[in-house]
């Protein structure tokens, strides 16, 4: 890797890069920093995968005639897309790269409680990525993410049972990361750091492995039975065997709302500690904003119904879980309201990872208000598998998770990498994103209320102009999100060095030297400060790498 | 309907838009006064409980204004109303086959009269499709092995898009077509040119042909109940429970017989399953349902075309 490129006078101190060079260091290595690096790589190929997906997709329905590729091809497209981004990247993504980096440094440990474990999830990761592209290469999928019986049971001819078992494996890679986080947390928090001293973002990633635990056995388990049927013929879901196609329904959201939350919670997590940094602030109301984490988690598992509010349920379990989806919005405007609350009498730069707190916070609150509208149920007859709901999952999912995981990135970059990041071009790059996204998803939520169903190959030609603007948006977006994918490999050799604290931050990470040893802390760190002390903190001119 | 769903969209709209105002003016405005300036540090602030109850409960109240005008709107949505004219409508990959009572059948169109409240009962030959009218604001998944139902009230004539929205296969996007809304004058011409007979005559004709006579019997207490009257109004069945004998109960005792047995009955009617189609099965339950004389629906309806340009039907035009 790029350790080796940092000047011989500089480090001769050994750290988690330079600590062996071998492939097998590597690939053996019980290092949760080592494993972090692993999945970015491993992560980032499925992200550019997924996203090549979705250029072809927006491409597809830059005319309202199907003309570039089959309608076959086309549901195949739309499917891979939806599966790789959530079960590969979404899903992983902040946990298992920033997470699986920063929770031991953030506490003070060093490493996770079961290192041989977290080196496993990444296999089991690898396996399923790996069954998944070989599913893919044989012909593929068809059924949608959502694996939809009686269609992926009884209508689909394609490689259904190959593609859940590469799902049912990466659940275990999740199941195994959650398992460690809590342990983790519980067990091997630094002397002093007490829980309501825990930084925010061990808050988020705690609460997002709660319901990594709890929800993943159950697509695990769905996914099973919708193999049963598919090879048995046993009589589950599809009524003409006996089987009632609601109930894949009802299991399948079970898990699968709340995995949402595993997507956007520890991005949450994320933009607290960035909000806490560049504002130079204790975030105002922590305990609240801990608190609603794990209120989120929870409400999350009770709101799953609200996907099926015309799939044939009863008129008040329709309206039960209507109210209780409102609930969940309880929690998330409050992490809101504090973080806006936080900038109030602080002292404000703007570094590239806050202007992406800045984006996560303009499009979460468009995600989180349209999915209040989604709840409305007279509203939600209308406009449910409809572009509007396209548009509102990916203002959450992408608007919010990327904005936080890219953030992120860019504010660990440092500590990872032990080098900063060209600032001109983050910056650069940040606005593109912002601006990209709104152009590719916003015109979408007109094509939803005007009728565009969701899932179509060729469309009614009234629906070509936004459908055009959302193409261009879509260009915009990934010129986005390739330059830091340039910019930050180009940093690994040129970019300035990092020294151990960059940005002035609190919180333990920054205590050790970027990058950090391989056991993080030379001495294990004694904590006698609340989280977020910058009041005792001098700041840093971090402005001054922009030079490059 | 459409007007009502928009009503609230639009004051959903406003809310958001304020909200979503409201914060990115804060956030401004706040990042712009509060900019780092050197010599001026950050003031440590804890938070304020009272704040965090306030910015809790206040959204709370809005979004219980949502939920109750949307749960109200979803009500009339889901509760079609008594004097509404039945359509069958059976989805398949990829096309909409619609049976007319009066025993007109059409594929991926539907013609229906202004001003006359039109219910679909529907169900699927494959997978799951969605009947979507967006210029109707509704939605109603179409599933196989059951009836849903969902019901509606065109105004004003013309041809309006009709949509699967639940992804079913290949030509998802091509499963589509055209509710074609007529006045009521044009409609009864069209409705006159169809042949065959009503729907329930259908029904009946099988209920003898397939034998369902023998045992349910209208004159003597047969093996079966007598189905006289029985649809629509409770059932007590042999384990005590008690049901009502909706389009769903008939559908399932016709293809499911031993699912749900009447108090007094031995289970011993055949399964019909595989027996019959979609759209005998449809007829059959017509015809039962036929046999509940008050209701508005089937008999009253037969008349409804011929006879609604003599009525002010345009009156209810909205």
């Amino acid at each position: 890797m790029a350790s080796t490129a940092i000047p011989a006078n500089q480090a001769p101190k050994l750290n988690y890069l330079n600590n062996g060079h071998s492939l097998k260091s590597w690939l053996l290595t019980t290092d949760h920093k080592r494993i972090a690096l692993l999945y970015l790589i491993s992560v980032t190929v499925f992200f550019f995968l997924g996203g090549f997906f979705a250029m072809l997709i927006r491409l597809e329905l830059l005319t309202p005639q199907g003309d570039l590729m089959q309608a076959d091809t086309y549901n195949k497209v739309f499917t891979m897309h939806g599966m790789i981004m959530v079960f590969f990247f979404l899903i992983p993504v902040v946990p298992a790269i920033l997470g699986n980096f920063l929770v031991p440094l953030m506490i003070g440990a060093k490493d996770l409680a079961f290192p041989r474990i977290n080196l496993l999830s990444w296999y089991l990761y690898i396996i399923a990525g790996t069954l998944f592209l070989h599913c893919m290469l044989t012909g593929g999928v068809d059924t949608g993410w959502t694996f939809y019986t009686p269609y992926s049971t009884a209508g689909s001819n394609t490689n259904v049972v190959e593609a859940g078992l590469a799902v049912f494996i990466a659940g275990f890679s999740s199941i195994f990361t959650g398992l460690n986080f809590i342990v983790t947390v519980h067990r091997m928090r630094a002397p002093g750091l007490t829980w309501d001293r825990l930084p925010l973002f061990i808050w988020a990633n705690y609460a997002t492995s709660l319901i990594m635990v709890l929800g993943t056995p159950v697509i695990a388990i769905t996914i099973v039975l919708v193999a049963v049927e598919r090879l048995f013929h046993l009589g589950i879901f599809d009524p003409r065997l006996g089987g009632d196609p609601l109930l894949f329904q009802h299991l399948f959201w079970f898990y699968s709302h709340p995995a949402v939350y595993i997507m956007i919670l520890p991005s949450m997590g994320v933009v607290s500690e960035l909000i806490a940094c560049f504002a130079r602030k204790r975030i105002f109301g922590y305990k609240f904003v801990a608190l609603s984490s794990i209120a989120i988690a929870v409400f999350g598992f009770l709101v799953w119904a609200h996907h099926m509010f015309v799939a044939g349920i009863s008129l008040y379990a329709a309206m039960v879980f209507s109210f209780l989806s409102f609930s969940v919005g309880v929690p998330s405007a409050v992490k809101v309201f504090n973080w806006t609350a936080t900038l109030y009498k602080g002292s404000i730069s703007y570094a590239t990872p806050m202007l992406y707190a800045f984006g996560f916070i303009g499009l979460f609150t468009i995600g989180g208000l349209t999915g209040l509208m989604l709840a409305t149920i007279g509203i939600d007859v209308h406009v449910t598998d409809t572009y509007f709901v396209v548009a509102h999952f990916h203002y959450v999912m992408v608007g919010g998770v990327l904005m936080g995981y890219l953030g992120g990135l860019h504010f660990w970059w440092p500590k990872i990498s032990g080098r900063m990041y060209p600032e001109g071009w983050a910056k650069l790059s940040a606005l593109l994103v912002f601006v990209g996204f709104n152009l590719t998803f916003f015109p979408q939520f007109i094509l939803g209320y005007v009728g565009m169903p969701r899932r179509y190959w060729q469309y009614p030609p009234e629906f070509q102009v936004l459908n055009v603007l959302s193409t261009a948006g879509a260009s915009v977006l990934a010129v986005g999100y390739l330059l830091p994918m340039i910019y930050l490999l180009w940093s690994l050799r040129y970019g300035p060095i990092a020294g151990a604290n960059p940005w002035g931050a609190a919180g333990l990470e920054w205590q050790t030297t970027s990058p950090p040893p391989t056991f993080n802390f030379d001495e294990t760190p004694v904590v006698t400060w609340e989280a977020y002390n910058y009041d005792e903190i001098p700041p840093k001119e971090v402005e001054a790498p922009v030079a490059r | 309907m459409a007007s009502q769903v928009d009503a609230l969209y639009i004051y959903l709209l406003l809310v958001s838009g304020v909200m979503t105002a409201l914060i990115f003016v804060a956030i401004t405005v706040l990042a712009i006064k509060y900019r780092r300036v050197p010599g001026r540090d950050a003031q440590p602030i804890e938070g304020s409980t009272l704040l965090e109850i306030a910015w809790s409960i206040i959204p709370l109240f809005v979004m219980m204004t949502f939920f109750i005008w949307g749960a109200v709107i979803y009500f009339k949505e889901r509760t079609p109303p008594a004097d509404s004219t039945e359509v069958y409508v059976v989805a398949k990959q990829w096309m909409w086959k619609i049976e007319h009572m009066e025993g007109q059948r059409e594929i991926n169109e539907l013609h229906v009269p202004t001003g006359q409240n039109i219910k679909l009962i529907m169900t699927s030959q494959d997978v799951i499709h969605s009947f979507f009218v967006p210029a109707f604001r509704i939605k109603q998944d179409v599933l196989p092995g059951r009836y849903t139902t969902a019901w509606f009230k065109a105004t004003k004539p013309g041809r309006y898009h009709l949509f699967c929205a639940e992804y079913c296969g290949t030509q998802h996007s091509g499963m589509g077509g055209d509710i074609v809304v007529m006045e009521p004058q044009d409609y009864a011409q069209w409705m006159a040119g169809g042949p065959s007979a009503p729907l329930q005559d259908t029904g009946k004709q099988l209920f003898t042909s397939l034998g369902c006579a023998t045992c349910h019997r209208f004159d003597v207490q047969g093996r079966g109940p007598n189905l006289t009257g029985v649809y629509s109004k409770p059932v007590l069945l042999e384990d005590g429970r008690m049901v009502i004998a909706d389009e769903n109960y008939v559908r399932e005792s016709i293809l499911n017989p031993t699912a749900k047995i009447v108090n007094g009955f031995k289970p011993v009617m055949p399964t019909f399953q595989g027996i019959v189609s979609d759209e005998q099965l449809n007829a059959l339950v017509a015809y039962v349902k036929s046999l509940s004389q008050p209701p508005t629906g089937t008999a009253g309806l037969q008349n409804q075309p011929a006879a609604s340009p003599a009525q002010p039907q345009n009156m209810q035009v909205q």
